[in-house]
């Protein structure tokens, strides 16, 4: 069955990294582990080197949260406030630069980064964490702002025109009324964006230096490794540790996930 | 900008200067004003125009005009790149379309289980490609994977080892792709088999034509853009293809998996050479408004986006 070829992967990571490495060089990739061991995932998590550091994947993990929540709630927040202006307060030119971001969107990633690179050495905060914060928070900007955009317009006009009346003016009508309501599309948001930027590693890799690098990037460099001897069990513990962030959010999630991806599905 | 404006500004609307009409909206709106314009148009037009200078590992206003693009068109390297990516995207293209919609009909044939299947397709699109590539190519390792299994059974003489051949590393790094990506288009494609009315598979049934020509005939027509749509995504994300060489092959053996994208990046940050990396993005880009030019015509008839 073709069901196979898509869960055979997650199964094989799985017994690969129970198995302590004498029963793997016996060579059933497939096969259960007859001793389940739980020593490669300990020394993924604290123990995995790349180059000199030995500290395992824990710090990639941590470097990962912390450009994780900030990017979140910056690009969010942003994203929130773009869509209910460019909906609600429409402006000369707002319709023009919205449609700038969208095919942004499209726009080959590798045509924008050296002048990033340049702007984030102006401003100081090349290869910092912060750096890359603002990465995440300007190329999520598109898509989340096209969500909210299109949630903010469906919300009748009416209710906007009573608030109005009422003497409510931007910012109150943005945390009273719009916030309150829009609750399940910033849902939707943060899935999208938890499961963006933690599995990026484009970004992470040019803007960040080895002690910020996120966890895609460590992974990455612990399992293609050149030196020493390699150790396949700790490699796919590290690997499956790398895949539970998006993985937990993604079987918690069902069907909101769906919808998230189904408004990706337009930026591509 | 979080302060709460306490006036209406229905006062400021009465202002004669117009660039304060409003202002409150423009002033929230800075950051994606900024974004669109500096960052995005800003940035790759810079890129663009910097590809036509002699820039090595800084860059300079030395301009050599279309130089750049006359060795990168000499490069062996961007030539393979060009190549796998052909390969890779033309496979990949038809394979994600009839596996992903071949699929979604399944689906949608109202079996059990359906959401359950459903989780299992989707659920390496949740994935980045980094353990994508990994996991394949620990599957694909020669010694203690797949090649190694079949011959512990029995068949000595089976052979199953695409990543370490020149030849076929493409397939491989294709099967780990389509292992990730096909889920998403399932799911758009049920989207779309779901907003069909069920009379006509009434009246398909009625005129006696068979489940798989009324899928080919009748269906598959009627979900044109959502088959646009789709490829336009496939075509986007194949331009992109990064993550997954980097893991799964680094780009080997040899040069033989290298791609444009890894092409970009290797001679801007590695092999301090930012002219070549210049042209090569903009060659990028260039592909990407092939792309993107028509299927905005397409959708939109020529107006306006957004």
């Amino acid at each position: 069955m073709v069901s196979l070829y898509y869960l055979l992967p997650l199964y094989v990571m799985v017994v690969t990294s129970l198995k302590g490495m004498p029963e793997i060089r016996m060579g059933n990739v497939f096969g259960p582990p007859m001793e389940i061991t739980f020593q490669p995932w300990v020394k993924a998590w604290s123990e995995a080197c790349t180059g000199i550091n030995c500290d395992g994947l824990s710090r990639g993990f941590g470097n990962s949260v912390r450009i994780l929540i900030p990017s979140i709630f910056l690009s969010i927040v942003i994203a929130s406030i773009n869509g209910y202006a460019l909906s609600n307060w429409k402006f000369k030119g707002s319709e023009a630069f919205f449609t700038i971001l969208i095919i942004g969107a499209f726009i080959p990633y590798q045509t924008m980064l050296y002048p990033i690179v340049i702007m984030l050495r102006e401003i100081g905060l090349m290869g910092s964490i912060w750096g890359l914060v603002l990465v995440h928070t300007v190329f999520g900007m598109p898509i989340l702002t096209l969500l909210f955009r299109n949630y903010f317009a469906s919300v009748p006009e009416e209710l906007f025109k009573a608030a109005r009346v009422d003497g409510a003016g931007f910012w109150q009508i943005y945390f009273q009324i719009m916030i309150p309501m829009a609750l399940p599309i910033f849902v939707v948001a943060i899935i999208l964006q938890v499961t963006g930027i933690w599995n990026d590693f484009l970004f992470g890799v040019i803007y960040t230096k080895p002690s910020t690098y996120p966890m895609t990037v460590q992974l990455n460099n612990i399992v293609n490794s050149v030196q020493g001897v390699k150790e396949y069990n700790v490699n796919m513990a590290a690997t499956l540790l790398t895949g539970l962030v998006p993985l937990i959010i993604y079987f918690a999630s069902g069907k909101l996930f769906v919808r998230g991806i189904a408004a990706g599905a337009v930026k591509g | 900008m979080m302060t709460v404006s306490s006036e209406p500004s229905v006062q400021h609307a009465k202002r004669p200067s117009r660039l304060f009409k409003n202002w409150m909206s423009k002033l929230a709106s800075l950051p994606m004003i900024l974004t669109a314009l500096v960052v995005f148009v800003g940035g790759t037009a810079w890129t663009v125009t910097y590809s036509f200078t002699g820039s090595r590992m800084l860059p300079k206003t030395k301009w050599v005009g279309l130089d750049q693009y006359e060795r990168l068109w000499e490069t062996d390297r961007w030539i393979i790149s060009i190549k796998n990516l052909a390969i890779y995207g033309s496979c990949s293209m038809i394979l994600t379309l009839v596996l992903g919609f071949s699929l979604a009909a399944c689906l949608d044939r109202k079996i059990r289980f359906e959401s359950a299947f459903r989780s299992i397709f989707l659920y390496p699109f949740a994935l980045s490609f980094v353990v994508t590539g990994l996991v394949w190519q620990w599957i694909l390792n020669p010694n203690f994977g797949l090649q190694n299994v079949v011959r512990n059974w029995g068949w000595e003489s089976f052979t199953f080892n695409p990543l370490n051949d020149p030849n076929t590393v493409i397939y491989g790094l294709l099967i780990a792709g389509l292992w990730q990506g096909t889920g998403l288009i399932m799911c758009i494609m049920l989207a779309g088999l779901r907003g069909i009315d069920e009379d006509i598979w009434k009246a398909a049934k009625v005129d006696g034509i068979g489940t798989v020509k009324t899928y080919v005939v009748v269906i598959i027509p009627m979900m044109r853009p959502i088959f646009i749509t789709a490829l336009v995504l496939i075509a986007s994300g194949i331009i992109k293809l990064y993550d997954l060489v980097v893991a799964q092959t680094g780009g080997g053996p040899g040069l033989s998996s290298e791609v444009p994208a890894k092409y970009v990046i290797e001679y801007m940050f590695r092999a301090q050479n930012l002219g070549q990396g210049f042209a090569a993005s903009t060659m990028m880009l260039c592909s990407v408004a092939i792309i993107l030019i028509p299927w905005a015509y397409l959708e939109f008839g020529g107006r306006k986006r957004g």
